[in-house]
């Protein structure tokens, strides 16, 4: 049974390969990305030393790294399963002897293994040997930070999947993906930490999902998180996988029920 | 003869939208949605801006004020253009699919064709908010306000408007040449996001870049330099209808270069 979902994994990963020119282009965007912020973010410092509690350095690394865990986490499984309700074949999908929803996810792991392993990697190496950026040198902060960007993957996963399953209930839920992607690229951290938010906003922030997503992992990487707070990073990301488990399984039931496929 | 066919043109320019809001108005919930959805996307960028300078005075030498006007006058430009050029998935659409062929046994320009047939009117909302932040910013700075700033705003964002269209164009256009740059429009779409800065900010490797390769800085900050004293830069400013005319102009001759080569995809 395992075997069958490993499969999704490796094939999603194959079919990722054979597009190579989405391979290019996806580099370059990420460089752009990267660059772009790296500029933007050495006039923001100016002449200060240190802004929020990121001296410079630091925030040259939580660029890096954040766009690089955004690369393994990111995918569109909000627009597949949303394309698969509209068109009806998750109905088929639904009479075969696995969970549709566990392939959806082993599909979105294969995606992000192959960007892990083709992009992340030398789009790392290739940042630290243009920009100041420091690699933790303590092995542990290495293993955390890898159990927590698994932790990413997975949040937000949920958070894709519930955006997808919308489709079941609403007629057209493109809107609704949009603003989940512009919400996941603030709240979570990766074009600004939270802890250049305001004092409220960041009270806020403490009691959504997104924080976890890059804000956290970024944070042990960089080394602002450590000793006992990084168990308690840790921590909120585990919670937040159980809780968002609930509303994913409740909506996948219901949505069972009152499926109906239109034409055919 | 040419003025009676622009006349043509616009004429149907008239029944797309009509018919546009026909089928608009049977679903009304997305039309909002996607007016929403827009302007939060606006609102986060201006998130970032309010947050980066809640921690430093000044980005470069440019003040908070500076970078919002900046950021109002892309949002005008960034809407008109994508009111009326949608072209993100022209070659599936329209090479892959084949729907080009029957563009071409019709009397109006292929390009007009297809742009009308894309036309997405909701994007003007966020044009109009746009005016809005600018207005705004433009009180809070005290700049002056001279009798024909509204008809330089008019040219500059015509001007803007022409540089997007243009590029996009060319872009959409290779599809005629070569099967699916899926992943060049996303590209060029990240690329253009970086106008919304001032790009003093940036080295002067991607500076040359977006002014002189990829003009997106005239899509933001060289425009906006006419108004705002402190950066006053009335050649640059100017170069924006310049560069517009020319992009457009290139856009134009790829995409009648392409058309002539189009083959038609079989079957």
């Amino acid at each position: 049974m395992n075997a069958a979902y490993f499969e999704f994994v490796r094939i999603r990963f194959l079919t990722m390969l054979a597009y190579r020119v989405n391979y290019y282009s996806g580099i370059i965007v990420y460089a752009i990305n990267i660059g772009a912020y790296y500029f933007l973010w050495k006039a923001i410092y100016g002449d200060a030393g240190s802004l929020a509690g990121f001296t410079v350095e630091q925030m040259t690394t939580y660029v890096a790294v954040s766009w690089m865990a955004r690369a393994f986490y990111f995918n569109n499984l909000d627009r597949e399963i949303s394309n698969e309700i509209r068109d009806g074949s998750v109905a088929v999908q639904m009479t075969r002897p696995i969970n549709y929803l566990m392939v959806k996810m082993m599909q979105g792991f294969g995606e992000g293994v192959f960007r892990l392993l083709l992009f992340m990697v030398p789009g790392m190496i290739l940042a630290t040997l243009l920009f100041h950026v420091t690699l933790p040198s303590d092995p542990v902060r290495w293993i955390v930070f890898f159990v927590m960007i698994w932790f990413s993957f997975l949040i937000n996963t949920q958070l894709n999947i519930l955006t997808g399953l919308f489709a079941f209930f609403v007629e057209n839920n493109e809107g609704l993906m949009r603003m989940k992607r512009v919400l996941v690229d603030l709240l979570s951290g990766v074009i600004v930490p939270i802890a250049f938010f305001p004092a409220w906003g960041r009270a806020v922030m403490d009691w959504l999902p997104f924080q976890a997503i890059t804000y956290l992992p970024s944070s042990v990487f960089t080394g602002r998180t450590s000793g006992t707070e990084t168990w308690h990073a840790l921590l909120i990301q585990v919670v937040w996988f159980a809780v968002l488990v609930v509303p994913i399984v409740l909506m996948w039931r219901s949505a069972r029920r009152r499926l109906f496929v239109q034409g055919g | 003869m040419r003025l009676s066919r622009l006349g043509y043109t616009f004429g149907l320019f008239k029944e797309y939208i009509a018919n546009y809001a026909k089928v608009k108005l049977t679903y009304r919930a997305d039309f909002w949605v996607e007016v929403v959805s827009d302007l939060l996307f606006s609102l986060t960028n201006l998130l970032f801006i309010f947050i980066v300078f809640q921690h430093t005075p000044t980005l470069g030498d440019w003040s908070e004020s500076e970078v919002v006007f900046v950021y109002g006058y892309f949002m005008i430009a960034q809407g008109v253009f994508s009111a009326f050029t949608n072209l993100w998935n022209f070659g599936d659409r329209y090479i892959i699919k084949g729907e080009m062929d029957r563009v071409l046994t019709r009397p109006a320009h292929s390009l007009a064709q297809v742009m009308l047939e894309n036309v997405d009117p909701p994007s003007l909302v966020s044009s109009l908010v746009g005016l809005g932040i600018m207005g705004t910013a433009w009180a809070k700075l005290g700049l002056a306000f001279d009798w024909y700033d509204p008809f330089v705003l008019i040219v500059m964002v015509l001007g803007s408007v022409l540089i997007y269209t243009g590029i996009y164009i060319t872009l959409a256009a290779i599809s005629f040449y070569s099967d699916a740059p899926t992943g060049i429009i996303p590209l060029m779409y990240n690329i253009q996001s970086y106008g919304r800065y001032p790009v003093q900010i940036y080295n002067r490797g991607i500076r040359f870049l977006l002014t002189w390769v990829l003009p997106f800085a005239f899509v933001g900050v060289y425009p906006a330099m006419f108004f705002l004293e402190a950066h006053r830069n009335v050649f640059m400013a100017w170069m924006t209808p310049v560069v517009g005319l020319i992009a457009a102009g290139i856009g134009l001759g790829v995409w009648n270069r392409g058309v002539k080569r189009y083959r038609g995809a079989g079957s």
